[in-house]
């Protein structure tokens, strides 16, 4: 493979960690390994993408109050045609970078492959893995067309490990004609109130589903995290209920987290969620119904009512010193 | 106010789901539902029309063999018609052949508002709206949990990592929405008779002006090369709650250094 591109979203002037799981992922499997960017920070993220291993990186330079999506897409666009395509473009599962690889794959007319975990090199082509089915059975899947192949890659699927690169090259891109699609515009930002480690950073999560009853009950999940130290997370059916904000959604179509403890309370174990969490190290579950799915992976399943247990284990976690 | 909503027709989530051995694709046999996902499309679009005082909510659909019973629940729900993409060629299509056939279909109602769900619940590439709005050259908010109409223009509380972004945007457009955005009704008795005599425009690829080469497995420019069991985990220790069970749950944090 001669040259793969990452695409490097920022968050807060500096990449995304899933950024640099991917360069570190590229690094393997291409000669050259260079990143496209975008937002105000380039040249601050610059060094440390240098740091993954990019050699050149790309700026589409700030977009105001535009989504990123026609944007960076025809940006993306514009420097196929200039520079030639790469082997493949990787790009991090989130909201945007979903949008981007979209609609560059529209505007480019080439497929994408999303919800990628693993990357191989075979044959002089690229094989993406999928974990299908919650994660019982892995898919593998490759283009058979022309280059580039787009690569939506869920975070976590690689470590990050730094290559010592120097100080890259930092290119600033055109933007193509966006026509009609950038019409959106994003007229106000609003940013929760966090506390404590991030969710998907935590070496401890303690989740909680629609088995705790109501939304009160979750107060037992933040208090039990924050006495372990780390982050409340929740399933998909209490963040539709409305009882936690979406950014504590596991699985799927939220975080991935691999922590030392992931502990499930009155969870079932749903496939979309158990792709989210199946990676932690360690699973406790608790759980009424025995023949809840998530038992099936959990190294220590509690049989038994969240009420009753929760308040006794965050008593015995007080005490402990 | 024409609203379009894509709604995806799937095997039943509850069932067993299979591949088919030779091509790796999902069994599609036997009866074919509403994706759950796309009945919160359904719903919101059946307020938009309500508030905006008038209009019709438009289904469309994308699927090889001709089924309708999932459209038929989206029916019974409201939405006033339906436009069905089938044709055989359209076997095995994936997300960017899907998106051209949709903005075909799209083309021909003319809606002032394209709606989908941010992901299906059996392919969920979550590209597939995108693409479409990309194709109509359109453009989409995707993620959005709160949608409102004012004075022709959209106001979308957009999901974030950080929160959610307010976003305005001109119409016609593509909105992605969450699940949560909105309570799906169930459709009522009513509703399920008045279905059953609502048009569905079955349209082949053809009708549709679509290249037949950029569609189905002609046009996926993917293949599936394996499929294996991954690396299981095994289920561990199981204990029974006796009001002690968080006593051992203690024991396995100290010995996981966690405590
Ligand atoms: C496209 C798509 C994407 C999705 N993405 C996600 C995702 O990212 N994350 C996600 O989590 N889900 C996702 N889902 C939803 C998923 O399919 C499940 O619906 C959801 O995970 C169920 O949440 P739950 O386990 O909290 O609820 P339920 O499945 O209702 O389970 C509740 C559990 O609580 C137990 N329980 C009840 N009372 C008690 C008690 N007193 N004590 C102990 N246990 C009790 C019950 O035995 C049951 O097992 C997605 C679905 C789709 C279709
Ligand atoms: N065959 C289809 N027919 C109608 N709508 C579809 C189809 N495929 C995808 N969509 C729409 O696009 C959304 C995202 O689908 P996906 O890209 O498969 O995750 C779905 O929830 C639907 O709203």
């Amino acid at each position: 493979m001669d040259k793969i591109w990452v695409l490097a979203e920022q968050q807060e002037a500096s990449p995304l960690g899933t950024v640099l799981e991917l360069l570190s992922a590229a690094r393997g499997l291409a000669a050259a390994v260079e990143a496209v960017t975008y937002g105000t920070g380039a040249s601050a993220a610059a060094s440390v993408l240098g740091e993954y291993g990019a050699t050149k990186v790309f700026d589409a330079g700030d977009l105001g109050d535009s989504l990123p999506g026609p944007r960076v897409a025809a940006a993306i666009a514009g420097l196929v045609e200039s520079q030639g395509a790469p082997d493949a473009l990787l790009v991090a599962a989130t909201y945007d970078g979903r949008d981007i690889a979209a609609r560059l794959s529209a505007r480019i007319d080439r497929p994408v492959l999303t919800n990628v975990v693993g990357l191989e090199a075979d044959d002089g082509s690229i094989v993406s893995e999928h974990a299908i089915f919650g994660g019982a059975q892995v898919l593998r899947a490759r283009f058979t067309g022309d280059g580039p192949g787009i690569f939506v890659v869920r975070a976590k699927s690689f470590a990050a490990e730094p290559s010592g690169g120097s100080e890259p090259e930092v290119v600033p891109i055109d933007l193509p004609d966006t026509g009609a699609t950038d019409a959106a515009r994003i007229v106000e930002r609003h940013v929760e109130e966090r506390s404590g480690p991030q969710l998907d950073e935590a070496p401890v999560v303690v989740s909680g589903g629609r088995g705790l009853g109501a939304a009160e009950a979750y107060a037992m999940i933040e208090e039990l995290a924050k006495l372990l130290k780390g982050a409340p997370g929740a399933s998909r059916a209490i963040v539709d209920a409305g009882w936690v904000p979406y950014s504590h959604q596991v699985g799927q179509t939220g975080k991935t987290v691999k922590p030392t403890v992931y502990i499930a309370c009155a969870i079932s174990g749903a496939t979309q969620h158990m792709v989210g969490m199946k990676g932690s190290k360690n699973i406790i579950a608790i759980n009424k119904d025995q023949d809840a799915p998530i038992f099936s992976i959990a190294d220590l399943g509690v049989v038994g009512d969240v009420h009753k247990v929760l308040p006794k284990l965050i008593e015995a976690v007080k005490a402990h010193s | 106010m024409n609203v379009a909503v894509c709604v995806k027709q799937i095997p039943d989530p509850a069932g067993e789901l299979a591949l088919d051995p030779g091509k790796h694709t999902l069994v599609r046999e036997g009866k074919l539902i509403l994706d759950d996902s796309d009945a919160y499309g359904v719903e919101m679009a059946l307020q938009l029309v309500e508030s905006a005082g008038g209009g019709d909510v438009i289904l469309v659909s994308m699927a090889p063999h001709g089924e309708t019973s999932g459209l038929r629940t989206a029916l019974a729900m409201g939405a006033a018609r339906a436009v069905l993409a089938s044709d055989p060629l359209l076997a095995g299509s994936d997300a960017l052949g899907t998106a051209k056939v949709l903005a075909a279909a799209v083309k021909r109602v003319e809606p002032d508002l394209v709606i989908a769900a941010t992901e299906s619940t059996d392919g969920y590439t979550g590209t597939t709206p995108i693409q479409l709005a990309e194709l109509l050259g359109w453009p989409a908010v995707s993620f959005a949990k709160h949608v409102e109409i004012a004075d022709g223009t959209l106001k979308v509380q957009r999901q974030t990592e950080a929160g959610y972004d307010e976003v305005t945007c001109p119409l016609p457009a593509v909105v992605t929405v969450t699940a949560g955005v909105v309570e799906p009704r169930y459709p009522s008795f009513k509703g399920i008779m008045a279905a059953r005599s609502k048009t569905v425009e079955e349209l082949t690829v053809s009708d549709l002006g679509v290249d037949p080469a950029q569609v189905g497995e002609a046009g996926a420019r993917q293949e599936v090369v394996s499929v294996q069991p991954a690396d299981e985990r095994k289920a561990g220790e199981i204990v029974v709650d006796e009001g002690d069970a968080h006593e051992r749950v203690v024991a396995f944090l100290e010995q996981i250094k966690v405590l």
